[in-house]
């Protein structure tokens, strides 16, 4: 039966939501109602952790847990299947930490409250549903899910250029999709030497079929299909218009989550799958990624837009993560994890702040502010530790994800993957500047608007927001062993696929 | 275990940070500040009872065969890397260490006493103390590392702590500049220090301080005589991680945060600014010190970089107006003492005495230093102004600062029995005994300490009283003069412990240890000349600055380009400033953003304008007119048929 397997769930419950929300009338019942979902999902995924852990122990090595499968599609042998990995797990607490955060950043969103929700968690579906599935085409299928209400939540409750910005963000993410489509047919029409061809991601892997001349297309394919979404230089752009226009919940929830299904899909499905190819043509993307970090962060350090400016920092981070991935080593691509766990989580924050900050002056600009800790000393500290965070301050998750990388990165055997290190590991100090920059500008100093000192601290739904992430930023960062393992156990497979 | 409650060195500041952070707004201030006093108090009685344990007890372990052990209390798994590398946080108790306990805990518990006076009914009174006790914390983990990478962790976490502290006074954009410059240039080492790290690791496989420095030579080994750009990979390394250690010591080129640090609240100045994260990098050097000896090459580098530092700060504090900046760049100078006497440290010299006196001078500096400090705190809580020009005759309303005050101006210029000048003779014996020039260099320079401190000294409390109105400068509360009094008495007596028994370079340990050994083994030949010229610094500053007189501003104008080079501390800022503002923003990040605002973007808005201009273009095609239809299919038919034509014959 496919409701015993509890992975289901994830991708039920925000479906159970949606229907209840569309059946609510007021917006007490659309905000109990997410809240409860919202929840519920988190409670969900603590469970899976624990069941997972619990399986673990027990000795079960197998490469997926919770596997399941039901036939969808004979004709071309599509399956609905299910299965958990250690990295998938930690994703999913990610994205229910996210959502849950989320529905209080945008407890007061306006107009079209329920719409608005109904559009959020058909999005959570899509993001729930790919860190679930291990079959090709249903990974695929709610990848485009996830992708396709963005363009909805920036198009109708965004802010500034929104329509140029929606588009732009769906049309550049709609590209990455078409190379991802013809990449995963590629693989689909070779994935068993015997004709059996499968979407199964374990089976094909098992098979190892797909020719290398093939490899050398597919490759690229899927890596810059899911590249896109992972902000890859120099296919970024859609980032900073998209994440400026977009509303609070939604910047949060494609920065922290959304991006990261980019990355996810870079090792799971282009390196799992042409592990050859992979490890050959790593270098090409190495330099883009490499670029990405540098040129992200350089080019954060002028921006006036707190959201162009974390934009900006999530063209950096995230290309960290990319890089990470590249280096094909168990350490490195851990802390490519950590990065997308650690990134995830204060990125959200940042936005968060943002959009309670924007609520209450009304810009964004940060040369038309100055002074906010005095007026608002909560969501100031907020950000101050957001901003700590991000620079890499041990005891938060920042540093333990970037020196996870780092060592990883430079255990490499070859000289110019140990250069290129050095030369990601000046990001350290680009963020710092940027980070304080605007710290300094924002928070400190004398206060710039005179109308600024009416406004008000945070608000309780607000300073849960806040506060669940904070928690989250720091237990990460002060007890990292405990998702580091989980993730290196998980990758210890991924990386034995490789070419020694 | 004999040591195991030496966890509640660090846990107990932590707690303290973290109930303050969380609950101290909901606390009055005397209630917040007695409990982080208090806590301190505990720790340093703790630190106190772990060092008298290590060197004196009795327990075994502390001694095999004549050397001291180094005891790894516990060592705990943080975060695993691979299987080699692990992250791992500990506690290490060495001679060193267990000396750095007690000169933070001490400085700390002092400056946590002060602060009640000095920061009374300040604003943000809790928030002080929660990251007073986060400093604490930070530079007790610091120098109890086991481990390069724990100390890189802390190294990080002190940063953070000092630029908040510096930051303190946050509406006021000067401090707000000063910690940001603070970190971002301490940042700056930082890189090189985890890159250090990275070469170092990769080769030896391993971040344990006891698997780094026990052999060495095999160390350096592993790296298999790799070599890099003509150096040897290890010598970059090793480099590389003293670029930390220099940022953090405000070690020239590296030392332009440390002045404007001062903006900080004095206390902060002087626990963090002056006695311990900013002797951070001496520590580190001293730390890997087997490893520096195996590579001579770098260790001159130290040496040189610590010797022109030492004579840049000394020559601007000459003529420094506030007398903050006077003390940091004291302290730039007399930490470059502590470099240079580690650069200069061989075995072969005299035992390798440059090392101890290098920890020797760190623990008497640390002591007399923060006593200048916390004394210039009470000067500037008493006039309300950092300028010697608001100063002036405050003896008769100050005695008890003034006496303490004097006293750390005799000891770190040198005059014995005070503490300054015995670890001050030290290090020019171990500069002598590496080479003449350096010994001459640091002699020099001792001289100018001895002057510009008692420049200072006059300025403050004798020269000509200014006219204070009705505020008449008075005796600061017993809470600031009770830390004065202490660290004064400190500052007399500590010259004479036999640190040479306890600190040395291979932890071997003296027979028959006396405690009139430091007078007894002085070299007199190198102890003359340095007393000599401590006395004529003295001699000339008292003769320029105990009365007011206008020679000293005629000696200004008679050489205005050097003198007001110096004053503007020979334009290291300017440069720091164009180099940032104008190279790096303007030429870099404008530039990228350009690039990517009109290239990149523009690439791909332009595809999508060419996409919609296409499809402007044949969008008449799709007429609805029946009659264009049937035009085009004919056309199309017609031309069908003749290409098939063509192709057929």
């Amino acid at each position: 039966m496919i409701f015993d397997n509890i992975l289901i769930y994830f991708v039920i419950i925000p479906l159970v939501v949606l229907g209840l929300l569309s059946l609510s009338k007021s917006i007490q019942q659309v905000r109990t109602v997410c809240v409860i979902g919202a929840s519920l999902l988190v409670v969900l995924a603590a469970y899976l952790t624990y069941e997972y852990l619990a399986i673990r122990a027990a000795g079960d090595t197998s490469a997926m847990l919770f596997q399941g499968s039901w036939l969808w599609y004979a004709p071309l042998n599509i399956h609905l299947a299910l299965g958990v990995d250690g990295i998938s797990v930690v994703m999913l607490i990610l994205s229910s930490i996210i959502v849950f955060a989320g529905v209080f950043a945008s407890w007061k969103i306006s107009p079209l409250p329920k719409e608005y929700f109904m559009w959020f968690f058909l999005l959570s579906v899509g993001v729930f549903g790919f860190f679930i599935s291990i079959d090709l085409f249903t990974m695929f299928m709610f990848y485009e899910v996830a992708l396709i209400p963005m363009y909805l939540l920036i198009g109708v409750w965004g802010s500034g250029n929104k329509n140029y910005s929606a588009m732009k963000l769906t049309l550049m993410l709609m590209g990455g999709s078409a190379f991802l489509m013809l990449g995963i047919l590629g693989i689909y029409y070779h994935s068993a030497a015997d004709g059996n061809l499968t979407m199964n991601l374990l089976e094909i892997s098992k098979n190892n079929a797909i020719p290398h001349s093939w490899q050398y297309f597919l490759f690229p394919m899927t890596f810059v299909g899911f590249g896109v979404l992972g902000a890859m230089f120099p296919f970024h752009t859609w980032s900073p218009d998209g994440h400026a226009s977009a509303p609070t919940a939604v910047s949060m929830l494609h920065a922290g989550v959304l991006m990261k299904l980019g990355g996810y899909g870079c090792f799971r499905v282009a390196i799992y799958l042409m592990p050859q190819a992979a490890t050959e043509l790593a270098w090409i993307f190495l330099i883009l990624t490499g670029i990405s970090v540098v040129y992200g962060a350089f080019s954060a350090c002028v921006q006036t837009d707190l959201k162009y400016i974390n934009a900006y920092s999530s063209v950096s981070h995230c290309g960290l993560v990319l890089f990470a991935i590249l280096m094909l080593n168990t350490t490195a691509m851990t802390g490519a994890v950590m990065q997308m766990l650690s990134h995830g989580l204060m990125t959200a924050l940042f936005f968060a702040l943002i959009g309670m900050i924007y609520g209450r002056t009304h810009t964004r600009d940060v040369r038309e502010m100055g002074g906010l800790m005095r007026i608002m000393p909560f969501l100031a500290a907020g950000y101050v530790i957001a901003g700590l965070a991000s620079l890499g301050l041990p005891g938060l998750s920042g540093f333990v994800a970037e020196m996870t990388i780092f060592v990883g990165s430079f255990q490499h055997a070859d000289m110019f993957h140990r250069v290129f290190t050095i030369v990601a590991c000046c990001s350290i100090v680009i963020t710092a500047v940027y980070i304080l920059r605007v710290v300094g500008k924002l928070l400190f100093g004398p206060v710039q608007n005179e109308h600024h000192l009416q406004l008000t601290d945070a608000e309780w739904q607000e300073r849960l927001s806040v506060i669940t992430l904070i928690v989250c930023v720091a237990a990460i960062g002060c007890f990292p062993n405990f998702f580091s393992n989980i993730i290196r156990e998980s990758f210890l497979t991924i990386v034995q696929v490789l070419p020694q | 275990m004999e040591f195991s409650y030496s966890i509640l060195v660090l846990a107990l500041p932590l707690l303290t940070f973290l109930f303050l952070g969380l609950v101290g707004m909901k606390l009055s201030h005397k209630v917040a500040g007695v409990i982080g006093t208090v806590a301190m108090g505990v720790v340093a009685t703790i630190s106190y009872a772990i060092a008298l344990t290590y060197f004196f007890g009795d327990g075994q372990g502390q001694i095999v065969d004549g050397v001291r052990q180094q005891i790894v209390v516990f060592d705990a798994t943080w975060l695993q890397f691979t299987d080699f590398l692990t992250i791992k946080l500990g506690v290490l108790l060495d001679p060193i260490s267990a000396m750095m306990l007690i000169v933070i805990t001490t400085v700390s518990f002092m400056v946590h006493l002060y602060s009640l006076g000095y920061m009374h009914g300040e604003k943000g009174f809790q928030r002080y103390y929660a990251f007073l006790s986060l400093f604490s914390f930070s530079m007790l983990g610091l120098v109890v590392a086991t481990n390069i990478f724990q100390m890189y962790i802390f190294w990080e976490l002190v940063g953070v702590s000092s630029y908040l502290l510096i930051g303190f006074y946050y509406t006021k954009p000067e401090a707000v500049a000063a910690s940001k410059k603070a970190f971002i240039v301490t940042r700056f080492a930082d890189l090189g220090f985890l890159i250090g790290i990275l070469i170092l690791s990769f080769y030896s496989q391993t971040f344990n301080f006891l698997d780094l420095t026990t052999s060495p030579e095999a160390v350096v080994a592993t790296a298999g005589g790799a070599t890099f750009l003509g150096c040897s990979v290890m010598a970059w390394a090793l480099a590389l991680i003293f670029m930390g250690g220099a940022g953090k010591s405000a070690m020239f080129p590296l030392h332009i945060w440390l002045p404007d640090a001062m903006e900080g609240p004095t206390p902060v100045s002087a626990l963090i600014h002056a006695a311990t994260m900013v002797v951070a990098g001496v520590y580190l050097v001293a730390r890997l010190f087997p490893l520096y000896l195996c590579e001579p090459g770098v260790l001159e580098l130290i040496t040189f970089i610590g010797a022109v530092t030492a004579l840049y700060a000394a020559i601007v504090a000459c003529v420094q107006s506030d007398i903050k900046r006077v003390l940091a760049f004291s302290t730039i100078s007399q930490i470059a003492f502590m470099i240079t006497a580690l650069g200069v440290a061989r075995p072969e010299y005299h035992e390798g005495v440059g090392y101890m006196a290098s920890m020797f001078h760190l623990f008497t500096h640390a002591m007399f230093k923060a006593l200048l400090f916390l004394g210039a705190g009470a000067i500037i809580h008493a006039v309300h102004s950092n300028e010697v020009k608001a100063m002036g005759g405050l003896r008769k309303y100050m005695p008890i600062c003034n006496i303490t005050f004097l006293i750390g101006c005799l000891a770190i210029a040198g005059i014995p029995p005070f503490s300054g000048f015995f670890s001050k003779d030290e290090i020019v014996v171990a500069a002598f005994a590496n080479s003449p020039v350096w010994g001459a260099w640091l002699l020099a320079v001792a001289g100018m300490t001895a002057f510009y401190m008692f420049r200072v000294y006059y300025l403050i409390f004798w020269w000509n009283e200014p006219d204070y109105g009705h505020h008449t400068p008075h005796e600061a509360p017993a809470t600031m003069t009770i830390p004065l009094v202490v660290l004064a008495a400190v500052s007399c007596v500590a010259g004479f412990f036999p640190f040479a028994d306890y600190v040395t370079y291979n932890r071997v340990t003296l027979e028959h240890p006396s405690l009139l050994h430091n007078v007894m083994h002085l070299n007199w030949s190198a102890a003359i000349p340095s007393i000599i010229v401590a006395l004529l610094g003295i001699a000339l500053a008292t003769k320029l600055y105990k009365k007011e007189n206008a020679v000293p501003a005629k000696m200004a104008d008679s050489c205005r380009n050097l003198w007001t080079a110096a004053y503007h501390r020979f334009y290291m800022d300017e440069l720091y400033q164009f180099i940032t503002h104008r190279i790096i923003f303007g030429l870099i990040c404008k530039p990228i953003a350009w690039f990517d605002r009109h290239i990149i973007d523009g690439t791909m808005n332009a595809f999508a304008h060419v996409t919609h201009w296409a499809s402007a273009q044949i969008k008449g095609l799709q007429s609805g007119l029946v009659q264009n239809y049937v035009w085009v299919y004919f056309v199309g038919a017609l031309l069908l048929a003749v290409i098939t034509w063509i192709c057929i014959i």
